[in-house]
Protein backbone atom coordinates (compact mmCIF):
# COMPACT_ATOMS: atom_id res chain seq x y z
CA UNK A 1 0.00 0.00 0.00
CA UNK A 2 1.29 3.66 -0.88
CA UNK A 3 0.61 6.44 1.85
CA UNK A 4 -2.53 6.74 3.25
CA UNK A 5 -4.82 9.38 5.16
CA UNK A 6 -7.54 9.37 7.19
CA UNK A 7 -10.47 11.69 6.10
CA UNK A 8 -13.42 12.09 8.65
CA UNK A 9 -16.60 14.04 7.41
CA UNK A 10 -19.02 15.78 9.94
CA UNK A 11 -22.08 14.92 8.81
CA UNK A 12 -23.98 15.82 11.87
CA UNK A 13 -27.66 14.65 10.67
CA UNK A 14 -27.19 17.44 7.83
CA UNK A 15 -28.45 15.70 4.40
CA UNK A 16 -27.31 19.01 2.22
CA UNK A 17 -23.88 18.69 3.14
CA UNK A 18 -23.47 14.84 3.29
CA UNK A 19 -24.90 14.96 -0.56
CA UNK A 20 -22.37 17.40 -1.54
CA UNK A 21 -19.61 14.93 -0.44
CA UNK A 22 -21.26 12.24 -1.91
CA UNK A 23 -21.36 13.37 -5.37
CA UNK A 24 -17.90 14.77 -5.58
CA UNK A 25 -16.81 11.51 -4.61
CA UNK A 26 -18.57 9.81 -7.47
CA UNK A 27 -17.59 12.41 -10.33
CA UNK A 28 -13.82 11.95 -9.34
CA UNK A 29 -13.74 8.23 -9.73
CA UNK A 30 -16.25 8.32 -12.54
CA UNK A 31 -13.57 10.34 -14.56
CA UNK A 32 -11.08 8.57 -14.18
CA UNK A 33 -12.61 4.98 -15.16
CA UNK A 34 -13.59 7.06 -18.36
CA UNK A 35 -10.22 8.40 -18.98
CA UNK A 36 -8.85 4.43 -18.08
CA UNK A 37 -11.07 3.07 -20.50
CA UNK A 38 -10.85 5.86 -23.75
CA UNK A 39 -6.94 5.57 -23.22
CA UNK A 40 -7.25 1.47 -23.18
CA UNK A 41 -9.44 1.72 -26.74
CA UNK A 42 -6.87 4.40 -28.25
CA UNK A 43 -4.34 1.60 -28.11
CA UNK A 44 -6.62 -1.26 -28.81
CA UNK A 45 -9.22 -0.38 -31.30
CA UNK A 46 -10.16 -3.87 -31.85
CA UNK A 47 -12.01 -3.69 -28.51
CA UNK A 48 -14.42 -1.07 -29.70
CA UNK A 49 -17.51 -3.34 -30.22
CA UNK A 50 -17.00 -5.35 -26.76
CA UNK A 51 -16.81 -2.33 -24.91
CA UNK A 52 -19.91 -0.78 -26.66
CA UNK A 53 -21.78 -3.85 -25.51
CA UNK A 54 -20.68 -3.62 -21.93
CA UNK A 55 -21.57 -0.04 -21.73
CA UNK A 56 -24.99 -0.18 -22.58
CA UNK A 57 -25.36 -2.87 -20.03
CA UNK A 58 -23.82 -1.06 -17.66
CA UNK A 59 -26.13 1.78 -18.52
CA UNK A 60 -29.12 -0.08 -18.02
CA UNK A 61 -28.27 -2.01 -15.13
CA UNK A 62 -27.07 1.94 -13.61
CA UNK A 63 -30.56 3.18 -14.56
CA UNK A 64 -31.94 -0.11 -12.81
CA UNK A 65 -30.18 1.05 -9.67
CA UNK A 66 -30.88 4.54 -9.62
CA UNK A 67 -34.15 4.24 -9.59
CA UNK A 68 -34.02 2.40 -6.30
CA UNK A 69 -31.34 3.97 -4.45
CA UNK A 70 -30.47 3.42 -0.80
CA UNK A 71 -29.52 6.06 1.09
CA UNK A 72 -28.07 4.56 4.73
CA UNK A 73 -27.72 8.59 5.91
CA UNK A 74 -31.37 9.18 5.41
CA UNK A 75 -32.43 5.97 6.35
CA UNK A 76 -30.76 6.48 9.85
CA UNK A 77 -32.06 10.45 10.65
CA UNK A 78 -35.33 9.20 9.40
CA UNK A 79 -35.55 6.07 12.25
CA UNK A 80 -34.42 8.35 14.92
CA UNK A 81 -36.79 11.12 14.14
CA UNK A 82 -39.81 8.93 14.24
CA UNK A 83 -37.82 7.32 17.99
CA UNK A 84 -37.53 10.50 19.20
CA UNK A 85 -41.44 11.82 17.84
CA UNK A 86 -42.64 8.61 19.09
CA UNK A 87 -40.97 7.59 21.69
CA UNK A 88 -38.60 9.52 23.61
CA UNK A 89 -40.02 12.72 23.73
CA UNK A 90 -43.88 11.19 24.70
CA UNK A 91 -42.86 9.46 27.09
CA UNK A 92 -40.15 12.06 29.45
CA UNK A 93 -40.95 10.08 32.87
CA UNK A 94 -39.58 6.95 31.41
CA UNK A 95 -36.93 8.60 29.58
CA UNK A 96 -35.95 10.72 32.83
CA UNK A 97 -35.49 7.78 34.70
CA UNK A 98 -32.98 5.95 32.51
CA UNK A 99 -31.25 8.59 31.99
CA UNK A 100 -30.17 8.48 35.26
CA UNK A 101 -29.67 4.76 35.33
CA UNK A 102 -30.55 1.18 34.00
CA UNK A 103 -31.44 -1.27 36.04
CA UNK A 104 -32.62 -4.28 33.76
CA UNK A 105 -34.02 -7.44 35.22
CA UNK A 106 -32.99 -9.76 32.19
CA UNK A 107 -29.53 -10.55 30.58
CA UNK A 108 -30.46 -12.03 27.09
CA UNK A 109 -27.94 -13.43 24.57
CA UNK A 110 -29.18 -13.79 20.81
CA UNK A 111 -28.32 -14.02 17.66
CA UNK A 112 -26.76 -11.46 15.44
CA UNK A 113 -29.27 -12.26 12.83
CA UNK A 114 -31.31 -9.67 11.27
CA UNK A 115 -34.74 -11.36 11.98
CA UNK A 116 -34.17 -11.61 15.67
CA UNK A 117 -34.04 -8.68 17.83
CA UNK A 118 -35.32 -9.39 21.36
CA UNK A 119 -36.94 -5.80 21.25
CA UNK A 120 -39.37 -7.09 18.48
CA UNK A 121 -39.99 -10.47 19.11
CA UNK A 122 -40.29 -10.00 22.72
CA UNK A 123 -41.25 -6.08 22.59
CA UNK A 124 -38.17 -5.29 25.18
CA UNK A 125 -38.24 -1.85 25.90
CA UNK A 126 -35.34 0.33 26.73
CA UNK A 127 -34.16 -0.47 30.23
CA UNK A 128 -35.06 -3.86 30.36
CA UNK A 129 -32.61 -6.22 28.66
CA UNK A 130 -29.11 -5.97 28.91
CA UNK A 131 -28.54 -7.65 25.67
CA UNK A 132 -25.44 -9.50 23.83
CA UNK A 133 -25.78 -10.58 20.45
CA UNK A 134 -22.99 -12.68 18.61
CA UNK A 135 -22.83 -15.47 16.15
CA UNK A 136 -25.53 -18.37 16.81
CA UNK A 137 -26.07 -16.85 20.62
CA UNK A 138 -23.30 -18.52 22.06
CA UNK A 139 -21.83 -18.61 25.48
CA UNK A 140 -18.01 -19.57 25.35
CA UNK A 141 -17.24 -21.32 29.04
CA UNK A 142 -15.22 -19.70 31.45
CA UNK A 143 -11.86 -18.84 30.56
CA UNK A 144 -8.91 -17.22 32.52
CA UNK A 145 -6.72 -16.80 29.57
CA UNK A 146 -9.59 -13.95 28.35
CA UNK A 147 -9.81 -15.63 25.28
CA UNK A 148 -13.56 -14.62 25.49
CA UNK A 149 -13.26 -12.01 27.36
CA UNK A 150 -16.28 -9.67 25.28
CA UNK A 151 -18.54 -12.62 26.73
CA UNK A 152 -17.29 -12.54 30.18
CA UNK A 153 -17.26 -8.69 30.24
CA UNK A 154 -20.51 -8.56 29.01
CA UNK A 155 -22.06 -11.56 31.87
CA UNK A 156 -19.43 -9.65 34.79
CA UNK A 157 -20.78 -6.47 34.35
CA UNK A 158 -24.69 -7.44 34.15
CA UNK A 159 -24.58 -10.03 36.89
CA UNK A 160 -22.10 -7.96 39.93
CA UNK A 161 -22.90 -4.46 38.12
CA UNK A 162 -26.10 -4.55 37.38
CA UNK A 163 -26.96 -7.32 39.48
CA UNK A 164 -29.72 -8.79 36.97
CA UNK A 165 -32.15 -11.71 37.81
CA UNK A 166 -32.47 -13.69 34.74
CA UNK A 167 -30.24 -14.43 32.18
CA UNK A 168 -32.15 -15.82 29.04
CA UNK A 169 -30.11 -17.33 26.15
CA UNK A 170 -32.47 -17.15 22.60
CA UNK A 171 -31.64 -19.81 19.61
CA UNK A 172 -33.82 -19.34 16.59
CA UNK A 173 -34.72 -21.13 13.52
CA UNK A 174 -32.90 -21.12 10.04
CA UNK A 175 -29.62 -20.23 12.34
CA UNK A 176 -26.58 -19.79 9.57
CA UNK A 177 -24.15 -20.33 12.75
CA UNK A 178 -25.80 -23.70 13.58
CA UNK A 179 -25.76 -24.54 10.07
CA UNK A 180 -22.14 -23.88 9.78
CA UNK A 181 -21.53 -25.72 12.75
CA UNK A 182 -23.26 -29.09 11.72
CA UNK A 183 -21.26 -28.30 8.11
CA UNK A 184 -17.66 -28.37 9.93
CA UNK A 185 -16.53 -32.00 7.87
CA UNK A 186 -15.77 -34.80 10.19
CA UNK A 187 -12.23 -34.39 9.88
CA UNK A 188 -12.62 -30.81 11.15
CA UNK A 189 -11.24 -29.23 8.83
CA UNK A 190 -12.35 -25.40 8.23
CA UNK A 191 -12.71 -22.79 5.43
CA UNK A 192 -13.36 -19.89 7.09
CA UNK A 193 -11.25 -17.45 9.34
CA UNK A 194 -13.60 -17.14 12.27
CA UNK A 195 -16.70 -18.59 11.74
CA UNK A 196 -16.26 -22.28 12.54
CA UNK A 197 -13.97 -22.01 15.04
CA UNK A 198 -16.40 -19.78 17.07
CA UNK A 199 -19.52 -21.88 16.75
CA UNK A 200 -17.20 -24.71 17.21
CA UNK A 201 -17.98 -23.33 20.99
CA UNK A 202 -21.06 -25.44 20.94
CA UNK A 203 -19.36 -28.45 19.11
CA UNK A 204 -20.81 -30.95 22.30
CA UNK A 205 -24.39 -29.87 21.06
CA UNK A 206 -23.45 -31.38 17.29
CA UNK A 207 -21.88 -34.11 18.56
CA UNK A 208 -25.71 -35.04 20.91
CA UNK A 209 -27.48 -34.65 17.75
CA UNK A 210 -25.48 -36.19 15.43
CA UNK A 211 -26.12 -39.37 17.56
CA UNK A 212 -29.78 -39.30 18.76
CA UNK A 213 -30.81 -37.66 16.05
CA UNK A 214 -28.87 -39.55 12.94
CA UNK A 215 -32.04 -40.89 11.33
CA UNK A 216 -33.63 -37.02 10.53
CA UNK A 217 -32.70 -35.16 7.68
CA UNK A 218 -29.77 -32.52 7.85
CA UNK A 219 -32.95 -29.51 8.15
CA UNK A 220 -34.38 -31.19 11.49
CA UNK A 221 -30.69 -32.49 12.93
CA UNK A 222 -30.26 -28.19 12.37
CA UNK A 223 -33.32 -27.56 14.57
CA UNK A 224 -32.54 -29.77 17.36
CA UNK A 225 -28.82 -28.11 17.31
CA UNK A 226 -30.03 -24.87 17.86
CA UNK A 227 -32.04 -26.06 21.07
CA UNK A 228 -29.17 -27.97 22.55
CA UNK A 229 -26.86 -25.29 21.49
CA UNK A 230 -28.99 -23.47 24.04
CA UNK A 231 -28.60 -25.87 26.27
CA UNK A 232 -24.92 -26.02 25.72
CA UNK A 233 -24.24 -21.85 26.57
CA UNK A 234 -26.80 -22.58 29.23
CA UNK A 235 -24.30 -24.98 31.16
CA UNK A 236 -21.20 -22.68 30.38
CA UNK A 237 -23.06 -19.55 31.97
CA UNK A 238 -22.76 -21.88 34.67
CA UNK A 239 -18.80 -22.15 34.57
CA UNK A 240 -18.51 -18.61 35.57
CA UNK A 241 -18.20 -18.40 39.05
CA UNK A 242 -20.45 -15.18 40.07
CA UNK A 243 -23.16 -17.08 37.36
CA UNK A 244 -22.58 -20.42 39.89
CA UNK A 245 -22.97 -17.95 42.75
CA UNK A 246 -25.61 -16.33 41.96
CA UNK A 247 -27.98 -19.52 40.91
CA UNK A 248 -27.05 -21.21 44.36
CA UNK A 249 -28.13 -18.24 45.70
CA UNK A 250 -31.01 -17.98 44.02
CA UNK A 251 -30.66 -14.15 43.04
CA UNK A 252 -30.32 -15.71 39.39
CA UNK A 253 -32.21 -17.74 37.27
CA UNK A 254 -31.23 -19.22 33.59
CA UNK A 255 -33.67 -20.16 30.98
CA UNK A 256 -33.29 -20.87 27.12
CA UNK A 257 -35.54 -20.61 24.37
CA UNK A 258 -35.83 -21.05 20.35
CA UNK A 259 -37.70 -18.61 18.51
CA UNK A 260 -39.01 -20.25 15.22
CA UNK A 261 -40.06 -17.55 12.53
CA UNK A 262 -41.13 -20.12 10.01
CA UNK A 263 -43.96 -21.32 12.42
CA UNK A 264 -44.34 -18.05 14.25
CA UNK A 265 -44.05 -19.58 17.71
CA UNK A 266 -41.46 -19.49 20.92
CA UNK A 267 -40.65 -22.17 23.07
CA UNK A 268 -39.13 -21.57 26.62
CA UNK A 269 -37.41 -22.85 29.10
CA UNK A 270 -35.78 -23.00 32.91
CA UNK A 271 -32.54 -24.23 33.52
CA UNK A 272 -32.77 -26.15 36.91
CA UNK A 273 -29.59 -26.41 38.86
CA UNK A 274 -29.30 -26.84 42.59
CA UNK A 275 -27.26 -28.75 45.41
CA UNK A 276 -29.21 -30.77 47.91
CA UNK A 277 -28.59 -30.66 51.79
CA UNK A 278 -25.55 -32.61 52.27
CA UNK A 279 -25.99 -35.81 54.45
CA UNK A 280 -23.49 -37.65 56.49
CA UNK A 281 -22.58 -41.19 54.97
CA UNK B 1 -47.67 -3.47 26.39
CA UNK B 2 -45.95 -1.45 24.16
CA UNK B 3 -45.29 2.04 26.26
CA UNK B 4 -46.10 0.16 29.93
CA UNK B 5 -42.65 1.02 31.72
CA UNK B 6 -41.49 -1.67 33.05
CA UNK B 7 -39.20 0.83 35.15
CA UNK B 8 -42.74 0.92 37.46
CA UNK B 9 -41.27 -2.31 38.50
CA UNK B 10 -38.02 -1.31 38.78
CA UNK B 11 -39.02 1.82 41.09
CA UNK B 12 -41.24 -0.56 43.18
CA UNK B 13 -38.12 -3.40 43.42
CA UNK B 14 -37.67 -3.63 46.91
CA UNK B 15 -41.70 -4.32 47.29
CA UNK B 16 -41.89 -6.62 44.39
CA UNK B 17 -39.10 -8.89 45.44
CA UNK B 18 -40.70 -9.23 49.29
CA UNK B 19 -43.88 -9.79 47.55
CA UNK B 20 -42.50 -12.81 45.51
CA UNK B 21 -40.97 -13.98 48.34
CA UNK B 22 -44.86 -13.78 50.14
CA UNK B 23 -46.32 -15.75 47.03
CA UNK B 24 -43.31 -18.58 47.13
CA UNK B 25 -44.56 -19.12 50.71
CA UNK B 26 -48.45 -18.97 49.99
CA UNK B 27 -47.55 -21.53 47.07
CA UNK B 28 -50.34 -20.46 44.87
CA UNK B 29 -51.75 -17.65 42.61
CA UNK B 30 -52.99 -15.19 45.07
CA UNK B 31 -52.56 -12.06 43.66
CA UNK B 32 -53.13 -9.93 46.86
CA UNK B 33 -50.95 -8.65 49.58
CA UNK B 34 -50.33 -8.25 52.70
CA UNK B 35 -47.75 -7.23 54.01
CA UNK B 36 -47.90 -3.54 52.22
CA UNK B 37 -51.13 -1.05 50.64
CA UNK B 38 -48.98 0.88 48.74
CA UNK B 39 -47.31 -1.34 45.90
CA UNK B 40 -47.62 0.62 42.16
CA UNK B 41 -48.28 -2.91 40.22
CA UNK B 42 -50.33 -5.57 41.73
CA UNK B 43 -48.36 -8.79 40.76
CA UNK B 44 -44.92 -10.02 41.37
CA UNK B 45 -42.39 -9.82 38.31
CA UNK B 46 -42.36 -13.36 36.70
CA UNK B 47 -39.54 -13.55 33.93
CA UNK B 48 -41.49 -16.50 31.93
CA UNK B 49 -44.67 -14.29 31.68
CA UNK B 50 -43.16 -11.36 30.87
CA UNK B 51 -41.33 -13.03 27.79
CA UNK B 52 -44.86 -14.59 27.24
CA UNK B 53 -46.62 -11.67 27.09
CA UNK B 54 -43.65 -9.79 25.10
CA UNK B 55 -43.53 -12.49 22.69
CA UNK B 56 -47.49 -12.13 22.28
CA UNK B 57 -47.34 -8.76 21.69
CA UNK B 58 -44.73 -9.20 18.74
CA UNK B 59 -47.40 -11.83 17.23
CA UNK B 60 -50.34 -10.15 17.36
CA UNK B 61 -49.14 -6.53 16.27
CA UNK B 62 -46.34 -7.31 14.22
CA UNK B 63 -45.87 -11.14 12.88
CA UNK B 64 -49.38 -12.05 12.01
CA UNK B 65 -50.41 -8.13 10.78
CA UNK B 66 -47.81 -8.57 8.12
CA UNK B 67 -47.84 -11.66 6.74
CA UNK B 68 -46.08 -10.90 4.05
CA UNK B 69 -42.78 -9.01 4.95
CA UNK B 70 -42.27 -12.35 7.39
CA UNK B 71 -42.75 -14.63 4.73
CA UNK B 72 -39.85 -12.77 3.31
CA UNK B 73 -38.01 -12.98 5.74
CA UNK B 74 -38.22 -17.03 6.34
CA UNK B 75 -36.09 -17.49 2.93
CA UNK B 76 -33.22 -15.58 4.01
CA UNK B 77 -31.91 -12.13 5.33
CA UNK B 78 -30.15 -9.33 3.37
CA UNK B 79 -29.48 -6.68 6.04
CA UNK B 80 -28.22 -3.51 4.52
CA UNK B 81 -26.76 -2.69 8.22
CA UNK B 82 -23.94 -3.87 10.01
CA UNK B 83 -24.33 -2.63 13.65
CA UNK B 84 -22.42 -2.51 16.84
CA UNK B 85 -24.26 -1.28 19.36
CA UNK B 86 -23.35 -1.21 23.64
CA UNK B 87 -24.94 -3.88 25.38
CA UNK B 88 -26.85 -1.54 27.55
CA UNK B 89 -29.96 -1.80 27.82
CA UNK B 90 -31.33 1.72 27.05
CA UNK B 91 -29.58 1.89 23.35
CA UNK B 92 -31.05 -1.08 20.98
CA UNK B 93 -30.59 0.30 17.80
CA UNK B 94 -34.05 -1.36 17.30
CA UNK B 95 -35.37 1.62 19.01
CA UNK B 96 -33.54 4.09 19.01
CA UNK B 97 -33.18 4.13 15.17
CA UNK B 98 -36.47 2.13 14.42
CA UNK B 99 -34.78 -1.01 12.74
CA UNK B 100 -37.02 -3.57 11.83
CA UNK B 101 -36.93 -7.27 11.40
CA UNK B 102 -34.65 -8.00 8.55
CA UNK B 103 -33.00 -4.48 8.06
CA UNK B 104 -29.75 -4.54 10.12
CA UNK B 105 -27.38 -7.40 11.38
CA UNK B 106 -26.64 -6.64 15.32
CA UNK B 107 -23.20 -6.95 17.35
CA UNK B 108 -23.90 -5.90 21.06
CA UNK B 109 -21.22 -6.09 23.41
CA UNK B 110 -19.55 -3.90 26.07
CA UNK B 111 -18.89 -0.45 25.06
CA UNK B 112 -19.69 -1.33 21.50
CA UNK B 113 -16.32 -1.96 20.54
CA UNK B 114 -14.67 -3.38 17.54
CA UNK B 115 -10.94 -5.22 18.26
CA UNK B 116 -8.10 -5.15 15.85
CA UNK B 117 -8.44 -8.69 13.76
CA UNK B 118 -7.07 -11.14 16.09
CA UNK B 119 -8.15 -15.11 15.54
CA UNK B 120 -6.92 -15.95 19.20
CA UNK B 121 -8.25 -13.23 21.75
CA UNK B 122 -11.69 -11.87 19.61
CA UNK B 123 -13.23 -14.55 17.63
CA UNK B 124 -16.55 -13.74 18.43
CA UNK B 125 -16.04 -10.16 16.58
CA UNK B 126 -14.51 -11.33 13.92
CA UNK B 127 -17.38 -14.06 12.93
CA UNK B 128 -19.34 -11.14 13.02
CA UNK B 129 -18.04 -9.52 10.79
CA UNK B 130 -16.77 -12.23 8.58
CA UNK B 131 -20.24 -13.42 8.31
CA UNK B 132 -22.04 -9.92 7.60
CA UNK B 133 -19.16 -8.33 5.27
CA UNK B 134 -17.98 -11.58 3.75
CA UNK B 135 -21.08 -13.45 3.39
CA UNK B 136 -23.99 -11.47 3.66
CA UNK B 137 -22.29 -8.51 2.44
CA UNK B 138 -23.96 -5.21 4.06
CA UNK B 139 -23.53 -2.11 2.96
CA UNK B 140 -23.08 0.39 5.47
CA UNK B 141 -21.21 -0.80 9.10
CA UNK B 142 -22.35 1.31 11.97
CA UNK B 143 -20.91 1.58 15.28
CA UNK B 144 -22.80 3.69 17.64
CA UNK B 145 -21.30 4.95 21.26
CA UNK B 146 -23.56 6.19 23.70
CA UNK B 147 -24.02 8.72 26.83
CA UNK B 148 -23.02 7.33 30.52
CA UNK B 149 -21.47 4.17 28.90
CA UNK B 150 -20.50 2.34 31.96
CA UNK B 151 -17.65 0.24 29.64
CA UNK B 152 -16.27 3.45 28.55
CA UNK B 153 -16.18 4.74 32.64
CA UNK B 154 -14.32 1.50 33.30
CA UNK B 155 -11.56 2.37 30.52
CA UNK B 156 -11.40 5.67 32.17
CA UNK B 157 -11.27 4.63 35.28
CA UNK B 158 -8.10 1.73 34.76
CA UNK B 159 -5.06 3.09 36.48
CA UNK B 160 -1.97 3.54 34.99
CA UNK B 161 -0.35 1.60 36.85
CA UNK B 162 -2.13 -1.67 34.78
CA UNK B 163 -4.14 -2.44 38.15
CA UNK B 164 -7.01 -4.30 37.82
CA UNK B 165 -10.35 -4.80 39.67
CA UNK B 166 -12.94 -5.87 37.37
CA UNK B 167 -11.84 -9.03 36.04
CA UNK B 168 -13.37 -9.50 32.27
CA UNK B 169 -14.58 -6.17 31.80
CA UNK B 170 -10.99 -4.25 32.39
CA UNK B 171 -9.64 -6.78 30.11
CA UNK B 172 -11.82 -6.19 27.25
CA UNK B 173 -12.36 -2.25 27.56
CA UNK B 174 -8.39 -2.24 27.28
CA UNK B 175 -9.08 -2.28 23.28
CA UNK B 176 -10.03 1.35 23.87
CA UNK B 177 -6.44 2.03 25.53
CA UNK B 178 -5.19 4.34 21.83
CA UNK B 179 -8.33 6.36 22.29
CA UNK B 180 -8.46 7.00 25.89
CA UNK B 181 -4.51 7.92 25.70
CA UNK B 182 -5.59 10.27 22.65
CA UNK B 183 -8.65 11.81 24.84
CA UNK B 184 -6.13 12.55 27.48
CA UNK B 185 -3.94 14.57 25.80
CA UNK B 186 -6.15 16.99 24.01
CA UNK B 187 -8.31 16.86 27.06
CA UNK B 188 -6.86 15.83 30.09
CA UNK B 189 -7.58 18.94 31.85
CA UNK B 190 -11.40 18.86 31.24
CA UNK B 191 -13.36 17.44 34.39
CA UNK B 192 -13.81 13.14 34.27
CA UNK B 193 -17.25 13.67 32.67
CA UNK B 194 -16.59 15.43 30.03
CA UNK B 195 -13.44 13.15 29.35
CA UNK B 196 -15.99 10.09 29.50
CA UNK B 197 -17.67 12.07 26.64
CA UNK B 198 -15.00 12.61 24.03
CA UNK B 199 -13.73 8.89 25.13
CA UNK B 200 -17.47 7.67 24.39
CA UNK B 201 -16.85 9.07 20.51
CA UNK B 202 -13.06 8.36 20.16
CA UNK B 203 -13.93 4.77 20.85
CA UNK B 204 -16.31 4.79 18.08
CA UNK B 205 -13.43 6.21 15.61
CA UNK B 206 -10.92 3.69 16.72
CA UNK B 207 -13.41 1.15 16.17
CA UNK B 208 -14.19 2.34 12.87
CA UNK B 209 -10.47 1.97 12.15
CA UNK B 210 -10.04 -1.56 13.74
CA UNK B 211 -12.92 -2.61 11.12
CA UNK B 212 -10.43 -1.64 8.51
CA UNK B 213 -8.08 -4.70 9.85
CA UNK B 214 -10.51 -6.88 8.59
CA UNK B 215 -9.54 -8.08 4.95
CA UNK B 216 -13.53 -8.38 4.25
CA UNK B 217 -13.82 -5.32 5.26
CA UNK B 218 -11.01 -4.06 3.22
CA UNK B 219 -12.60 -5.65 0.33
CA UNK B 220 -15.76 -4.33 0.76
CA UNK B 221 -14.43 -0.79 0.96
CA UNK B 222 -12.16 -1.28 -2.10
CA UNK B 223 -14.55 -2.93 -4.30
CA UNK B 224 -18.23 -2.71 -3.34
CA UNK B 225 -18.31 0.96 -1.63
CA UNK B 226 -19.29 -0.47 1.91
CA UNK B 227 -19.58 2.31 4.02
CA UNK B 228 -18.22 3.14 7.80
CA UNK B 229 -20.14 5.10 9.52
CA UNK B 230 -19.49 6.28 13.68
CA UNK B 231 -22.64 7.26 15.79
CA UNK B 232 -23.31 9.04 18.91
CA UNK B 233 -26.30 8.85 21.15
CA UNK B 234 -26.67 10.76 23.72
CA UNK B 235 -29.99 9.77 26.00
CA UNK B 236 -29.98 12.63 27.83
CA UNK B 237 -30.27 15.28 25.29
CA UNK B 238 -32.41 12.74 23.18
CA UNK B 239 -29.87 13.45 19.99
CA UNK B 240 -28.35 10.98 17.78
CA UNK B 241 -24.78 12.91 15.86
CA UNK B 242 -23.72 10.86 12.65
CA UNK B 243 -20.57 10.46 10.49
CA UNK B 244 -18.75 8.80 7.90
CA UNK B 245 -15.17 7.78 8.08
CA UNK B 246 -13.09 7.38 4.71
CA UNK B 247 -9.85 6.01 4.42
CA UNK B 248 -7.98 6.87 1.00
CA UNK B 249 -5.14 5.29 0.19
CA UNK B 250 -2.76 7.82 -2.38
CA UNK B 251 -1.10 5.73 -5.23
CA UNK B 252 2.64 5.22 -4.04
CA UNK B 253 5.37 7.97 -5.04
CA UNK B 254 8.49 6.47 -6.00
CA UNK B 255 11.71 8.72 -4.21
Amino acid sequence: MGGGHLRRCMMLCCSSRAGQVKDKMATDSYEEAIAGLKDLLSKKGELGDVAAAKIKNLTAELEATAASNFDPVERVKTGFAQFKTEKFEKNPDLYGELAKGQSPKFMVFACSDSRVCPSHILDFQPGEAFMVRNIANMVPPYDQTKKYSGVGAAIEYAVLHLKVENILVIGHSCCGGIKGLMSIPEDGTTASDFIENWVKICMAAKSKVKNEYKDLEFAEQCKNCEKEAVNVSLGNLLTYPFVRAGVMNRTLSLKGAHYDFVNGSLEIWNLDFGVTASQSA
Amino acid sequence: MADQPSNVAAVAGGIKKLLREEEDLQGGEDQTTKTTTEVVDESPFDPIERIKEGFNHFKINEYDKYPEYFEKLKEGQSPKFLVFACSDSRVSPSRILNFKPGEAFMARNIANMVPAFNQVRYSGVGAIIEYSVGVLEVETILVIGHSKCGGIKALLDLPDDGAVSNDFVDDWVKIGLPAKAKVKAEFGDKCLDEQQMHLEKEAVNLSLLNLLSYPYVQEGVARRNLKLMGGYYDFIQGTFELWGFKLEVMPPLTI
